[in-house]
């Protein structure tokens, strides 16, 4: 969809990256010149460096990828949010205390305490580098979505824009200011997300109204019906009708009726009605149609009941020259273009309805529960036509209340015989939960406090802040996906998108917040690279003698490379979900880091030829597997899923078990060698 | 670049008393989490008309099991924080 920025919106926005970026500036500089890291980690209080892992942690994965999964999916992209907050658990219990003890500032310090190794350097650091880069994608994607709805710039402007202030920030972010501004992201990201919840509430749910699109039909003027014989579209359930004024294609699914949601309460049929319709895009052409509620309520058992109904879709067509037309029109705002049109509506509400007026937490789920949602569905089968054309056809699809607040709908192979599709959803929750105590950038933080008591403390605080987080994300996913105002092309931009229902003040705060969290997590990601790159490669590995300045004007060059190579993978990866995203990073972590973590720290018989290589088995299976699997191939690659390598998708329950035997059993090897 | 003008974070000593006291209240509550949350993953994975049953206050059981993972992983951490205070041997609180 084409979006312009409004004068209100520019403001705060540009408001809270200045005041972000000067606080970051200042405390930045004040930490060069008073302290070293050590000095000020030690100062730093349990609450603040709670709230800030809280800043750390909740970034567009959490906002903007869960929120929109949950908004095109339902229950699934909550999963996300379970297994997010549960691998604190892991990180609290289990990691923490121990790292803490081993006293080291970088990953790979902590796994050297032992034994000074510069292989275990070399491999930690690599990790370091690949789990960085995977969790810095979805952070430019993310950055890209929130930018385009508030400022009207293209996705590839606002990933170049984020990687730009990044590198500028990088240049002074310290640990003490990435904390500050952590903190406060943090807290404002928790109150205004709860304050979105709270709106929502209080809107209640509505019906859609009947003049807005989709809208459905029965039979189409055949004088209007454009042919499918001999062109790409043949065998495909779709019919095609052209507007006699506005020129544009509009696009029909066919389906079969009765194959959803529908309330107890029937009526005699809805009646063929025309309507003119002020959304463009949207016919009032065809010979038969009826607003989707009223053929919904509709009684499928009437002897006049149809058999079949057709959905009005959208399209997104990309011409051999690289244009783009929306609904076979020219995609814009201008004369004789058009644009797609917001989607997200329920279209019945228990006991027939049209609005339930304010809710409270338990009655919205359940009024959800018993509403049938209208949601949509990006047909995977492109239409290519001989002139180089590709259509993409998103159409909606009814869908009851109880299969969206239940588990399926995203990963819908739970609902399947089969257990490869059983065995990819556990293995992505198994990554979940190991992956968040894997992370570098998370373990850093508990070095900025001054004691284990400490590192407990702000823990738990980290756990409230983000547990009270997740839960608001089922609310601020489910209002969005009822919200009538999310692009259907991109379900990353569902939280911004249902801030902007209510208002241009509270979409510009909540956009803000969430850009500058990308700011911090995407400036903090690429410190830890660049760390990695000079700490644990050029002095640990290569054993350079380098000095304070050296280190940070290749720091800095390391740093803007990281940053470069983020952005380019930020444009390829636009339209993939940002959680989907980071679930992967989560595997790569958990499978490279976890095992030699865990046996370094409770297991006495780990050798460093163990830890090395539990690293490098871990990583790079983890990695080629992702490379190989069915979502890569489709979305990625743009290949056959079916021409995948690997059975499933995720690849934690193979790879983190293999990193542990890995180093298992070269330790084993090695420490007979060393007997011997 | 502040990020690489930092010493290494100080060695703390402490009780191994206490450490092994922590170590197993954290072996403890880890496992007993562990246990709900594989549980949750194999009911979503295999008994999905479990998680579609309509519970307490008309909310289905996936809803209310997602919360309870969520709410107990606040509580235990709360718990093990509340646990580690005292010391093992005089019962006085150390932080």
């Amino acid at each position: 969809m084409i979006y312009t920025p409004s004068a209100t919106a520019i403001a705060v926005f540009a408001l809270f990256v200045a005041v972000t970026l000067g606080l970051s500036f200042y405390l930045g500089r004040r930490t060069r010149s008073a302290h070293s890291y050590f000095a000020a980690g030690g100062q730093i209080h349990w609450f603040v460096n709670g709230v800030a892992f809280a800043g750390d942690y909740l970034s567009a994965a959490s906002f903007l990828g869960i929120c929109g999964m949950i908004a095109f999916s339902g229950y699934d992209g909550f999963l996300y949010s379970i297994g997010y907050l549960a691998g604190w658990i892991v990180a609290l219990l289990v990691v923490a205390e121990p790292l803490k003890r081993l006293g080291k500032y970088t990953f790979a310090d902590a796994l050297d305490a032992k034994f000074q190794s510069p292989g275990i350097k070399l491999a930690a650091g690599i990790s370091t580098l690949v789990v960085s880069l995977f969790y810095l994608i979805p952070q430019m994607v993310g950055a890209g979505a929130l930018v385009k709805p508030l400022l009207g710039f293209s996705h590839v402007v606002g990933v170049c824009l984020v990687g730009a202030i990044v590198m500028l920030i990088v240049v002074t972010a310290g640990m003490v200011s990435t904390t500050y501004v952590q903190f406060l992201k943090g807290s404002l990201l928790v109150v205004f997300s709860a304050v979105l919840t709270v709106l929502i509430l209080n809107r209640g749910l509505q019906t859609q109204d009947a003049s807005q699109p989709p809208r459905v039909a029965q039979s189409f003027d055949s004088a209007l019906v454009l042919p499918n014989e001999g062109t790409a579209w043949e065998g495909r359930p779709y019919v095609r009708t052209r507007d006699p004024e506005t020129n544009a294609v509009i696009v029909w699914r066919e389906s079969e009726w009765g194959g959803w949601g529908r309330s107890q309460q029937a009526q005699p049929p809805a009646e063929a009605q025309t309507r003119p319709n002020a959304q463009e895009g949207s016919s009032s052409s065809t010979s038969a149609q009826g607003s989707l509620g009223a053929a919904l309520r509709s009684d499928p058992s009437h002897p006049n009941a149809l058999a079949t109904i057709y959905y009005q879709s959208q399209t997104i067509t990309t011409t051999a020259d690289g244009k783009k037309l929306a609904n076979g029109l020219p995609q814009g705002l201008g004369e004789g273009e058009t644009d797609l049109f917001p989607v997200g509506t329920i279209v019945e509400l228990a006991g027939d309805r049209d609005a339930t007026g304010p809710l409270g937490p338990f009655s919205f789920l359940r009024e959800m529960q018993q509403s049938t949602v209208l949601l949509w569905v990006e047909d995977k089968e492109k239409i290519r036509g001989v002139d180089g054309a590709v259509t993409t056809i998103y159409y909606p699809n009814p869908t009851s209340g109880a299969d969206v607040m239940t588990p399926g709908q995203y990963f819908s192979g739970l609902r399947q015989e089969g257990v490869w599709y059983k065995l990819n959803f556990l293995s992505l929750m198994l990554a979940l939960f190991l992956g968040t105590a894997s992370l570098p950038h998370i373990l850093i933080r508990y070095y900025t406090v001054k004691d284990q008591a400490a590192a407990r403390k702000s823990t738990v605080v980290g756990i409230g802040s983000i547990g009270f987080f997740y839960v608001l994300t089922l609310y601020i996913g489910l209002g969005a996906m009822t919200s009538g105002a999310l692009d259907v092309t991109n379900s990353n931009m569902a939280a911004p998108l249902l801030a902007r229902s209510f208002g241009e003040l509270l979409f510009a705060i909540i956009s803000a917040i969430a850009f500058t969290t990308v700011l911090g997590t995407v400036a903090g990601l690429i410190v830890a690279a660049s760390g990695a790159v000079v700490h644990d490669l050029l002095s640990g590995f290569l054993r350079l003698e380098l000095n304070d300045h050296t280190k940070v004007r290749i720091g800095r060059i390391a740093a803007v490379c990281v940053g470069l190579v983020a952005i380019v993978l930020g444009i390829l990866f636009e339209k993939m979900n940002v959680s989907f995203l980071v679930g992967w990073a989560f595997s790569v972590a958990a499978g490279a880091n976890m095992p030699s973590l865990a046996m370094l720290l409770f297991w006495k018989g780990t050798t460093r030829q163990g830890i090395i290589a539990g690293i490098l088995v871990g990583m790079i299976s983890s990695l080629g597997w992702i490379l190989l699997s069915a979502d890569t191939f489709k979305d990625v690659y743009g290949l056959s899923p079916d021409a995948a390598w690997v059975p499933f998708s995720q690849p934690g329950i193979v790879t983190i078990p293999l990193g542990f035997a890995t180093v298992w059993l070269v330790s084993l090897m090695t420490n007979e060698k060393h007997d011997s | 670049m502040a990020g690489f003008n930092h010493a290494p974070a100080q060695h703390e000593s402490e009780d191994a008393a206490i450490i092994a006291r922590n170590a197993r209240v954290g072996w403890w509550l880890f496992l007993a989490y562990l246990a709900v949350y594989v549980a949750y993953c194999m009911l979503v994975a295999f008994r999905i008309d479990v998680m579609r049953a309509i519970g307490w206050g008309g909310v289905n059981v996936a809803i209310l099991y997602g919360f309870g993972l969520i709410v107990s992983a606040f509580v235990i951490a709360l718990f093990y924080a509340w646990l580690c205070r005292a010391k093992p041997s005089d019962g006085k609180e150390r932080s």
